[in-house]
């Protein structure tokens, strides 16, 4: 089976969200998560500039320029929604009020630490936004990325190598051919995707894996990317 | 004497803002960037600035302007990277030559450390940023378990902030995300200008103010 895409990703984490809960999406592949939520699920997307209840992107003749979210995406709001400014916002990140926080990540290591900020473009000046302050304090942080780099080195490593984002902080990750936990031990796989012996992930991964009694086959549907 | 924080133009409004001043600029991704009260400061060139904005580099903001005219000695940010990846920014190309200095915050602390010099706090401990470069220094300290970082407040000597509706009394209140940094910006800094789409001439229902004017210096209407 191919590698899942990145709507199949955000599949696969949108099927863990639970019922009732506030999440936190990350710029690039996390946002899209929402669109797989289930429809009659109560979840409150929470945007760092200051929106609570983040809804769909707005329609051509309903973008406004003031209702953006922390991509600068221009979008709706969700009956209930709310709208705070950015100390409020980050005391509802810091002072533990975000369940989950879904972020993509270049590194992570067995111990939970991350690396999502800096990947060392020579030349570019830096930018961490709000990554730190989720990863540091959010109730559960999951880290949605491709298993292995372009050039095919593992992302899933002992230590990490590129400057951290927070330490200890990953409870999860959801790859392109595997789901696995950060436990106190190191990385337990949950699911690979069929076609993938468990000896391949391994040798495609920088840390050892243990694998889960009930470790299982990841199935997602077929969806399609849109055209570029 | 009636107040009236209203100014006839945005030159008016950001008059007296100095050399070496710390400039607080509010915005966040397309909304609530004070674009006008930022080119009259252009227009009136202030040089060795300090500016307190989230990104130095937004494409919608004019901040890169002050940037590049020269005016800036340091930026206060959380993100200073810029979007065209074949090209370098304003920012970028001066960072680069070491002609200006960077100081990069998680955008929690960024708004903390604001947040906190308008409440009278001058320092503060946060468990962002522990065990990165970004904390590299800084002192730490363990309570219940968990290390947290000091991290001092940064107050400024102005603020340009941008927001709907004003009254008199310099009364604001916000279109949705526009609020963004702009009452933490308000609450701490000396001079506070706030560029507003309309002006109210009977008094914002109290109720309806989302950041009182005791914290509003100076009103320019600018229109939509």
């Amino acid at each position: 089976m191919k590698p899942l895409n990145r709507l199949q990703m955000a599949w696969r984490v949108g099927q863990d969200i639970e019922d009732g809960t506030v999440v936190n999406l990350g710029l690039g592949m996390p946002v899209g998560v929402s669109d797989y939520v289930p429809h009659d699920y109560d979840v409150v997307v929470q945007s760092e500039n200051g929106i609570i209840g983040v809804g769909p992107l707005a329609s051509a003749n309903a973008a406004d320029s003031d209702l953006v979210d922390a991509g600068s995406r221009k979008v709706t709001l969700r009956a209930g929604a709310t709208i705070i400014d950015s100390a409020a916002s980050f005391a509802m990140i810091r002072g533990g009020h975000i369940d989950v926080t879904i972020l993509g990540a270049f590194e992570v290591a067995s111990n939970g630490d991350l690396a999502n900020w800096d990947n060392r473009i020579p030349d570019k000046g830096p930018l961490v936004g709000g990554a730190m302050d989720l990863a540091a304090s959010a109730r559960a942080v999951w880290v949605m990325m491709e298993h292995n780099t372009r050039k095919g080195g593992p992302r899933l490593l002992e230590a990490c190598t590129l400057p951290l984002t927070a330490v200890r902080c990953v409870k999860r990750v959801y790859t392109d051919i595997a789901v696995l936990s950060v436990m106190p031990q190191g990385f337990l796989v949950h699911e690979i995707l069929p076609g993938i012996s468990r000896e391949e992930l391994q040798r495609r991964t920088g840390a050892t894996l243990a694998f889960a009694p009930d470790c299982k086959d990841l199935i997602t549907p077929d969806i399609e990317l849109p055209e570029a | 004497m009636a107040i009236e924080k209203r100014r006839a133009t945005a030159a008016e409004a950001v008059a007296g803002i100095g050399d070496g001043a710390t400039v607080m600029l509010s915005g966040f991704a397309g909304a609530g960037f004070a674009n006008q009260l930022v080119a009259a400061l252009l227009d009136l060139g202030p040089r060795n600035l300090t500016l307190v904005v989230n990104s130095a580099t937004h494409r919608l903001s004019n901040t890169h302007e002050l940037i590049a005219a020269g005016m800036v000695r340091k930026v206060i940010c959380s993100a200073a990277r810029g979007h065209d990846k074949a090209a370098l920014s304003a920012f970028e190309v001066l960072y680069k030559e070491g002609k200006i200095e960077l100081e990069v915050l998680p955008q929690g602390t960024f708004v903390e450390s604001i947040r906190a010099a308008g409440a009278g706090i001058p320092a503060y401990f946060t468990p962002t940023g522990f065990g990165t470069d970004l904390a590299a220094g800084k002192e730490v300290r363990n309570f219940d378990g968990r290390d947290y970082v000091l991290e001092q407040s940064i107050p400024g000597d102005a603020a340009l902030i941008r927001a709907d509706l004003a009254d008199r009394w310099g009364n604001l209140t916000f279109r949705h995300a526009q609020m963004n940094f702009g009452p933490a910006m308000a609450t701490a800094s000396k001079l506070v200008v706030a560029e507003v789409r309309a002006f109210s001439d009977t008094p914002i229902p109290p109720e309806q103010v989302m950041l009182s004017g005791v914290f509003v210096d100076r009103i320019f209407v600018a229109g939509a």
